[in-house]
């Protein structure tokens, strides 16, 4: 295909470069020019590393694409990919990232033995008994005693807390810290909430009230759409 | 057409077997035409419990396997006309036993029992399994201790999956200065945890062994504490209402006249 419409575009901001690539030819025709594009820049030895953010527009690439444009962009000395941004993405990833960011209601009684296994936020309206075990990508809501052992984001997710109305917990995991209860026995607490405090060590338990600053965008699932 | 109702715990040792009895022992009380069913393979001990150990000539792998009539196997009770037990094997293999075949035994004790108590083995595996198959309905057993409560938690979970009414509770074994001490966990606690209906206490009662050694269950005796929990239990089976007893020992007359003047003793 000959053309002479410029497929990449480059500008350059404070932040490093920004590649804006066309959205309407095809793949290979964006790898044969961004190699000329780039070959052509000179770029002195001196200089510092350039990160570089691709803007993709209205095009989807999978995850082996993605990785060819990454180290054809790595291959040229003193530029890093930094992000790759694109306005699409695939409904997979969409369904995914809903499901990731939804609040699964579920009124049960989780007893000893049993296991409760959420994609997302998780509220759960009932008890989770000694034994019992809940556990959420997301964030853990227990309206009702919580007793078991609460595990909220269970892929990685540090910021995920565990609310409930009422802690006597055996276990609270948050991402891959482990809390446990002391070997002493403790009356439960009312109203806390467990998540992971600022320092990133451990596990805290404290009023459910501090939730409010300590994370501020808890509120609703916008946040995660806002955050990408 | 009778009620079939297992008598189930997980946990072993918490009194299934002499609640069966004892129950089986209060309906007949009643004038219900009751029937045992001992599914602990291999452990039986209902017809030891009964008095009625020397008595058997087939067992319910017999009526499974055909050697016998289901109403061969039965045993009548020595103290009453509609009594029976279906003792389990003590020989055969526990497999030989399946959730189909107690499921058709039970369909025809229905037609001639009011009710059919069914002594649960302990554990979670095939016997717990074959026990449930026909049920109604389940009472769960557990004492006040934790490790019961967390196993009776645990069988309540696998009952909710089974087509049977929601269980309800009987907490055995109480002993009642442990449990004002707070040694034991007490009996609000238990129902909080497991949230089921309560049908019934029964306090930590030396007449139980007692009786249970003599083959003579404790619910035949006119007034230990234990006999009257299990009668008021067959009477809350039946649909009436009755209190729960109060645990407090009374402390000769004196106590007593201080309670009928209505002071606080």
């Amino acid at each position: 295909m000959i053309t002479n419409k410029q497929l990449i575009t480059i500008k350059g901001t404070r932040d490093g470069l920004t590649l804006y690539i066309d959205d309407t030819c095809s793949f290979t025709a964006v790898l044969e020019e961004l190699d000329q594009v780039l070959s052509t820049e000179y770029t002195d030895d001196d200089e510092p590393m350039i990160t570089v953010t691709i803007q993709l527009g209205n095009r989807y690439l999978h995850k082996e694409q993605e990785q060819k444009l990454r180290d054809l962009i790595r291959s040229k000395k003193k530029l890093v990919v930094q992000t790759i941004a694109s306005d699409v993405i695939s409904k997979q990833e969409a369904l995914q990232w809903k499901a990731d960011s939804e609040m699964k209601v579920i009124t049960k009684m989780i007893r000893s033995g049993q296991v409760l296994d959420i994609t997302g936020d998780l509220l759960l309206i009932g008890d989770v008994n000694p034994g019992g075990k809940i556990t959420a990508t997301g964030n853990i809501f227990v309206l009702g005693n919580l007793r078991g052992i609460a595990h909220a984001g269970c892929l990685g997710n540090r910021e995920a807390v565990i609310a409930s109305s009422y802690m006597q917990p055996m276990q609270l995991r948050i991402a891959d810290f482990i809390s446990r209860s002391p070997d002493y026995e403790a009356d439960g607490v009312y109203m806390e909430c467990g998540f992971i405090n600022d320092n990133k060590e451990k596990i805290v338990i404290d009023r459910l009230q501090v939730l409010a600053q300590k994370r501020p965008d808890l509120n609703g699932f916008e946040r995660r759409i806002l955050n990408g | 057409m009778g009620e079939a109702i297992v008598i189930t715990s997980g946990k072993g040792g918490v009194g299934k077997t002499t609640t069966t009895a004892n129950l089986g022992t209060a309906l007949a009380l009643m004038d219900k035409k009751v029937c045992l069913m001992d599914t602990d393979i291999g452990l039986r001990n209902l017809d030891v419990v009964m008095g009625l150990e020397n008595r058997i000539i087939y067992d319910i792998i017999d009526v499974i396997q055909k050697r016998c009539k289901l109403k061969q196997a039965l045993i009548k009770d020595k103290r009453f006309d509609y009594l029976y037990l279906l003792p389990a094997a003590q020989t055969s293999d526990k497999s030989d036993l399946t959730p189909d075949g107690m499921v058709e035994m039970i369909t025809e004790l229905k037609q001639e029992f009011d009710y059919i108590l069914i002594d649960c083995p302990a554990g979670i595996e095939q016997g717990y399994k074959n026990a449930v198959a026909g049920a109604d309905k389940a009472l769960v057993v557990t004492t006040p201790e934790k490790s019961s409560v967390r196993d009776a938690d645990r069988i309540i979970g696998l009952l909710e999956k089974e087509e049977i009414e929601s269980p309800h509770l009987i907490i055995n074994r109480i002993r009642n200065h442990m449990m004002k001490s707070g040694d034991m966990l007490d009996i609000d606690e238990i129902v909080q945890i497991l949230s089921i209906d309560l049908i019934g206490i029964v306090a930590d009662d030396d007449e139980v062994i007692k009786a249970s050694n003599h083959g003579e269950p404790v619910a035949f005796q006119p007034n230990t504490k234990a006999s009257i929990a299990y009668r008021n239990i067959a009477r809350r089976i039946l649909g009436e209402s009755v209190p729960l007893l109060s645990l407090d020992d009374e402390k000769g007359v004196f106590s007593k006249v201080k309670k009928f003047f209505g002071m606080r003793s």
